[in-house]
């Protein structure tokens, strides 16, 4: 306000419109400066803000409540459609109830057992085929029912109708002839045939086979099923007290597990071939089995045990045979696990205890992203929606609606930076596979091989770079005529500016094909160009010294140069004889066989020549800065003292310039480090870990120019390339930072001296 | 003696210098690559026809010599092919054939035995087609309207002139294809955006809708129109062809409308082929590219880079110059100060892959997908600017270039003597004043060079706009006759993406390497260029300092 007052010029005086206007240009440039420097801090504050929720915990939190009916026997099971809005709860008594998760008001009720004279002795999820479940009954029969939501947009308004349909008959199908109850059931289904394992009361363990025989079998949303099918029952091996029975998806393995954690493996893939693979102990002595479930996928399965522990089996191929090996335990409970109800997405499941306590943990990840103890205890069933934003719990008594919030499980520091074993997989591996087609396959996020490979490349840049760049940086700024220099300094700077998309496309396609035929010569040239250039130096000195004297001080780059081509041409021309005469005419075979190394075109060592010239300038310019601006008085009183002009530049020069030197070197490596259009273009991208020079590899910022035009925004791997954009910031900043730091000192202790 | 000379540190010192040659060599070398190459594309070359007896066969090949090579016979053998030699090397050719509609592909690796006769026959005729690349062959006559005009040696003085009215009259389909029509498809979207507006903003003014249908009207008439003089025009143009013969004997008939040029490359006078040489030059430079961008020109890829530059230099310039003049003459000179200093100087050594995913992260996804929200409801759910675009290209190139311009300013400011500064202050001068009519006039040369260093970084920048504006192919210039004139909004092309995606991406690598040599030159000449003017006005600033100094 004051400043709007003062502009009513016409009553100030000269010196105060001036006064006045050198504080408004002031407070412009302070708001101006301030501003461009916040926006470009602002990066770094952006990228945190975009990988933040990565690292982030889960979250819930309750909704709603409401009493259980109790009239239909106890729950057996809830499930949730994909909407949130309707839920299913399966009773002892047969029913299948459907309520609105919103109000807890009954929508409909199915009596599954209405032509059935028996009872529910067991109940299982089918899980992994879609919201199937199967009802052991007392006579020893099962039923196989579906929960079926069919959506309608009757006036644009969602309408959900709940069903309940049987994928193979309304009929019961028979698994026990003896009639037995059946204690454990489990069923799986494809479109060819679906199985059916059940463990009698006498424990003896039955397989009914339901083979296709008409078409229209067991399809996904269909109403009724009108296929036919013939039934076989066959017995498998007697487990004494085995109590839980899980099939794989392709039916093939059946998992049958006692109370004391000792798991049979069986081969149910040939009907008339039934045989045990292993028996495994999944527990410790005197620990009960209390939970074994099938993650999402069917492959792993999550055993839980009387005291709170949590671990993960999968089968493991070795010679062909898959043996269920143990692959990672969970942060253990304060109490008995109840309850694992895995989330159908994502490689993510929740437990629950006896004590009410609840934990969300993403199994690949082995991270825990929540855990918490709820007071509605004893909670004996949960379920969560597909989405997993939704859960559902129960006890006797009332039934309580959560929210979770729990968007990128699948990320912890292991899974970026450890070995991890993913399903299928024979070890524990580095892997990054990003793109995933559907929920089954796990998207892979380790930044090893990334950032293997970001080194690798920096790597064989700064092999090439470094001598060439130092070397020349101690000649021009010690040794070459002034003259000489004024032209030299500029020329290799230019090529600082030269675009890198340019220097990359000559790399792919000139300097590549150009490598692969003329490997020998190249790597011949890392022996001729040094003897051939001390030879001729000798054969210099050795000259009479009127010839020398026509040459003055400090040319001797420019005389090389010929010297160079001649070398350079030599070695590229023997280079096919050289070929023929040590490694049969193709070295790449000989590569092959003889020392097992793979060759591709577009490898480290392209990359390293092509990245090399893009950061030799950088060095260069750097480190000759550096040592010309050594203080003369230094090296004058070494030569004074009689010294040789080499023993001054090895002993004083460089060691004073040595701070120079090597934040050129950190400000090298910093630039080879972030470069992508050379590596995008003189790589083949691939992610593999694996140090031969013939071999390419995929960087870090290679792979974000690649993945992240198709990321979806805001999903975890968008958000993981934003992260692997802040390692690189991070990493090129903190090092350019050294490097400044030092070359500051560095630059007082020239004035100083 | 030796080991009195190695003592010496002679050799150690020799060795030094051939780094130093090394790299001269590197960069020199790597510039006349690129020159050579890129500027002997154009040159029309001699076209060979040789006669191959293989055994009982005889073959005839017509074509372009690319390169020879040697090649160890047993690599050959290795990659099985079936020769039949005792030498342990043979040479090999690569023969550009062209035809491709006919051979699938433009080369061919020939080894020639011995007894091949090699020619140039003069009457050889070299056709650069508007699709499926070059034709070479023998001409036979030319039919308009499917009869035959005129045969043997009158073809080719008749052929010259026809190509020359054909070639203006696919100008003209073109104009009217692009300008005209694209126009007015641009207006009628524009329309359909306005309607759509009054629908949202639940508008029912029914002369402003009148309106609207109205214009439209008008515009679909005119469309109509256009239609109509199209469809005489590529009547007209479909008159004439030549029916011509390739290589193996095939006869192919090329409509003349597909014609850009064509030569008899053997005939050829030395002027002639200066001619076609910058014909050809300033096809490349003026024209919309062919084929994939494997062909024809490169003009709205230069258009594009250019364009972004200097939106670019436009914002950047006064945004770094600012920072400048606060750090160093407003800003304590504290550990702050030299904290942010340090900050700012390193952000120049951050990847600038870092800045493209943020342009994408907060420019499109964000700001751009805000004011799609805010100003450009209408045309959801298709972006406007929350897609990548000119605009967010030369505002992440700014963010990436402005601690350049901030350094170099800073630089400037601080080789200017205390004395000036004091003397001006001393005399009664505000710090405004000083600042305005001394420092920053004297400073002006150091701002300059940090702006050319600027856009010199920004044109060669490549990884950054490919996540946030560059295409492959943009439908229409980002600048034109259609109001507002400068679209913002729109993709663009980049001399530097032209080279990665041509030279990467294109099916036909191969036979556009020489365009993107030709690319490269361009963008490293004008690169060159802006840097050794910001070298020329640093050193020229020094030394002007340098007397105020003394």
């Amino acid at each position: 306000m004051q400043l709007l007052n003062q502009l009513n010029f016409s009553r100030l005086s000269r010196s105060q419109i001036r006064t006045f206007k050198d504080k408004l240009m002031a407070f412009n440039m302070a708001v101006g400066g301030i501003g461009v420097i916040i926006a470009i801090v602002l990066i770094f504050f952006y990228l945190v803000y975009i990988v933040y929720p990565l690292f982030k915990s889960a979250d819930i939190s309750k909704i709603n409540q409401f009493p259980v009916n109790a009239q239909y026997g106890q729950t057996l099971h809830l499930a949730i459609e994909e909407q949130n809005k309707i839920a299913v709860q399966y009773t002892s008594e047969g029913y299948a109830l459907f309520f609105d998760t919103q109000t807890g008001k009954q929508i409909k009720q199915v009596s599954l057992l209405a032509n059935h004279k028996a009872e529910v002795t067991s109940f299982k999820i089918s899980q992994l085929v879609n919201d199937t479940v199967i009802l052991g009954l007392s006579n020893g029969r099962a039923l196989i029912v579906k929960h079926y939501f069919s959506i309608s947009y009757p006036d644009d308004k969602m309408h959900i109708e709940p069903k309940i349909i049987y994928p193979v008959g309304e009929q019961s199908i028979l698994v026990d002839n003896k009639k037995q109850p059946l204690v454990d059931v489990a069923y799986q289904q494809d479109d060819e045939q679906a199985t059916i394992i059940a463990i009698t009361k006498d424990s003896r363990i039955l397989m009914a086979l339901l083979q296709k025989e008409s078409s229209g079998l067991l399809e996904e949303d269909d109403e009724e099923s009108t296929a036919e099918f013939t039934q076989t029952i066959i017995a498998l091996p007697q487990i004494q007290d085995a109590s839980s029975v899980l099939i794989e998806p392709q039916q093939r393995i059946a998992y049958i597990a006692k109370k004391s954690g000792e798991v049979t493996v069986v081969d149910i893939s040939e009907a008339d071939n039934i045989n045990v693979i292993e028996k495994v102990n999944l527990l410790k002595d005197n620990q009960i089995l209390t939970s074994f479930t099938f993650l999402t996928g069917g492959i792993s399965i999550l055993v839980g045990n009387n005291e709170g522990e949590i671990a993960q089996w999968f089968p493991v191929k070795k010679d062909n045979i898959p043996y269920l090996t143990f692959i990672r335990s969970f942060n253990q409970q304060q109490s008995s696990i109840i309850d694992i109800e895995t989330e159908q997405r994502r490689k993510g499941f929740i437990s629950v205890t006896n004590e009410g306590q609840i934990s969300i943990f993403n199994s690949t990840a082995k991270r825990e992203v929540l855990n918490t103890i709820i007071p509605e205890t004893p909670i004996q069933h949960i379920a969560l929606s597909p989405r997993a934003d939704f859960l559902i719990t129960a006890n006797d008594k009332e039934i309580t609606t959560w929210h979770i919030e729990n968007e990128h499980p699948e990320v912890s520091w292991a899974i970026l930076w450890e070995q991890i074993w993913y399903e299928s997989y024979s070890e524990p591996e580095y892997t990054w596979q990003s793109s995933s087609a559907d929920n089954d396959f796990e998207p892979k996020y380790s930044f090893m091989p990334l950032a293997f490979g970001t080194l690798k490349a920096a790597f064989y840049a700064m092999l090439f770079a470094i001598p060439l760049a130092l070397m020349g940086a101690i000649y021009t700024a010690y040794f070459m005529a002034p003259k000489m220099r004024a032209v030299v300094k500029p020329t290799i700077e230019i090529m600082e500016a030269l675009p890198t998309v340019i220097l990359g496309f000559l790399a792919g396609l000139w300097l590549a094909p150009f490598l692969e035929k003329n490997l020998v010569g190249v790597f011949s040239l890392l022996i001729v160009m040094p003897i051939g250039i001390l030879l001729f130096s000798f054969a210099w000195q050795a000259l009479p010294k009127k010839i020398r004297a026509q040459v003055p001080d400090g040319w001797h780059a420019a005389l090389l140069i010929p010297v160079i081509f001649f070398l350079g041409w030599l070695a590229l021309s023997l280079s096919p004889q050289l070929e023929s005469l040590f490694f049969n005419g193709n070295i790449q075979l000989w590569l092959k066989t003889s020392l097992g190394l793979d060759f591709d075109q577009r490898n480290a060592l392209v990359v390293g020549i092509a990245m090399g010239v893009a950061v030799i300038p950088t060095i260069f310019s750097i480190a000759e800065d550096a040592i010309f601006s050594v203080p003369k008085h230094l090296t004058f009183g070494s030569l004074a003292l009689g010294a040789t002009p080499w023993q001054t530049l090895i002993r004083v020069v460089i060691l004073t310039a040595s701070p120079g030197i090597f934040s050129a070197v950190m400000i090298g490596m910093g630039r080879a480090v972030g470069e992508t259009m050379i590596v995008l273009m003189a790589t083949g991208n691939t992610p593999v870990m694996d140090f031969s020079i013939f071999q390419g590899m995929r960087t870090l910022s290679a792979n974000i120019a690649v993945e992240v035009p198709e990321a979806e925004v805001a999903s975890t791997h968008y958000r993981i390339l934003f992260l692997a954009a802040l390692v690189l910031f991070l990493f090129t900043f903190i090092f350019n930072t050294a490097a400044e730091i030092v070359r500051h000192r560095l630059r007082k202790k020239y004035s100083s001296l | 003696m030796i080991k009195k000379w190695f003592k010496s540190g002679d050799p150690w010192i020799w060795l030094n210098a051939s780094a130093v040659s090394t790299s001269i060599i590197i960069v020199v070398g790597l510039l006349l690559l690129i020159a050579v190459r890129g500027l002997s594309h154009f040159w029309p070359a001699q076209v060979i026809q040789a006669e191959l007896v293989n055994g009982e066969q005889r073959i005839s090949l017509i074509g372009e010599i690319v390169e020879t090579e040697e090649v160890p016979v047993q690599r050959l053998l290795d990659s099985g092919v079936n020769i039949k030699t005792n030498k342990e090397f043979i040479t090999r050719t690569l023969i550009k054939v062209g035809n491709r509609d006919k051979f699938g592909s433009d080369f061919r690796w020939v080894i020639f035995p011995d007894n091949t006769s090699i020619n140039y026959p003069k009457n050889l005729v070299q056709i650069e087609r508007r699709e499926w690349g070059n034709f070479y062959g023998y001409i036979k006559n030319i039919t308009k309207n499917g009869k035959r005009i005129a045969t043997q040696e009158a073809t080719w003085e008749k052929l010259q002139p026809l190509i020359d009215e054909t070639n203006v009259l696919h100008d003209k389909i073109r104009y009217i294809e692009k300008n005209e029509i694209g126009d007015i498809n641009y207006q009628l979207e524009r329309l359909r955006l306005e309607r759509r507006k009054f629908e949202l903003k639940g508008i029912t003014d029914k002369n402003a809708l009148a309106e609207i249908s109205a214009s439209e009207v008008i515009l679909h008439k005119r469309y109509e129109e256009y239609k109509k003089s199209l469809a005489v025009l590529y009547k007209k143009i479909a008159t004439y062809s030549v029916n011509a013969e390739i290589m193996d004997g095939q006869s192919v008939v090329i409509p003349l409308s597909t014609i850009v040029r064509a030569y008899q490359p053997n005939a050829l006078t030395f002027l002639q082929k200066v001619s076609i040489y910058f014909s050809k030059l300033s096809e490349f430079i003026f024209d919309d590219p062919r084929e994939a961008n494997t062909e024809g020109g490169i003009f709205p890829a230069i258009f594009g880079t250019v364009l972004m530059v200097i939106l670019m230099a436009i914002l950047v310039t006064p945004c770094g110059v600012i920072a400048a003049i606060y750090l160093r003459e407003y800003a304590r000179q504290g550990p702050l100060t030299r904290m942010i200093r340090i900050a700012v100087n390193n952000l120049a050594g951050v990847p600038s892959i870092v800045y493209g995913i943020f342009g994408l992260g907060f420019f499109i996804y964000f700001l751009g997908s805000e004011i799609d929200q805010l100003f450009f409801p209408e045309a959801l759910p298709t972006p406007t600017f929350g897609t990548p675009g000119i605009l967010w290209s030369s505002l992440t190139l700014a963010i990436l270039t402005v601690p350049v311009v901030i350094v170099a300013t800073e630089e400037g400011l601080s080789r200017i003597p205390k004395a000036l500064r004091e003397g001006s202050l001393a005399l009664g001068a505000t710090k405004a004043e000083t600042l305005w009519r001394i420092i920053v006039p004297m400073a002006t040369p150091a701002m300059m060079t940090g702006m050319i260093l600027a856009i010199a970084r920004a044109a060669g920048e490549v990884a950054p706009l490919m996540l946030v504006g560059v295409v492959k192919l943009a439908p229409s210039l980002p600048l034109d006759g259609s109001a507002p004139f400068l679209h913002l909004d729109r993709k663009f092309m980049h001399l530097g993406f032209h080279i990665y995606d041509v030279g990467f991406q294109s099916p036909n690598v191969e036979a556009a390497r020489p365009l993107v040599y030709a690319t490269s030159f361009l963008l490293v000449l004008v690169i060159v260029i802006l840097n050794l003017a910001a070298i020329w006005i640093r050193n020229n600033l020094r030394e002007k300092y340098r007397n105020l100094d003394s």
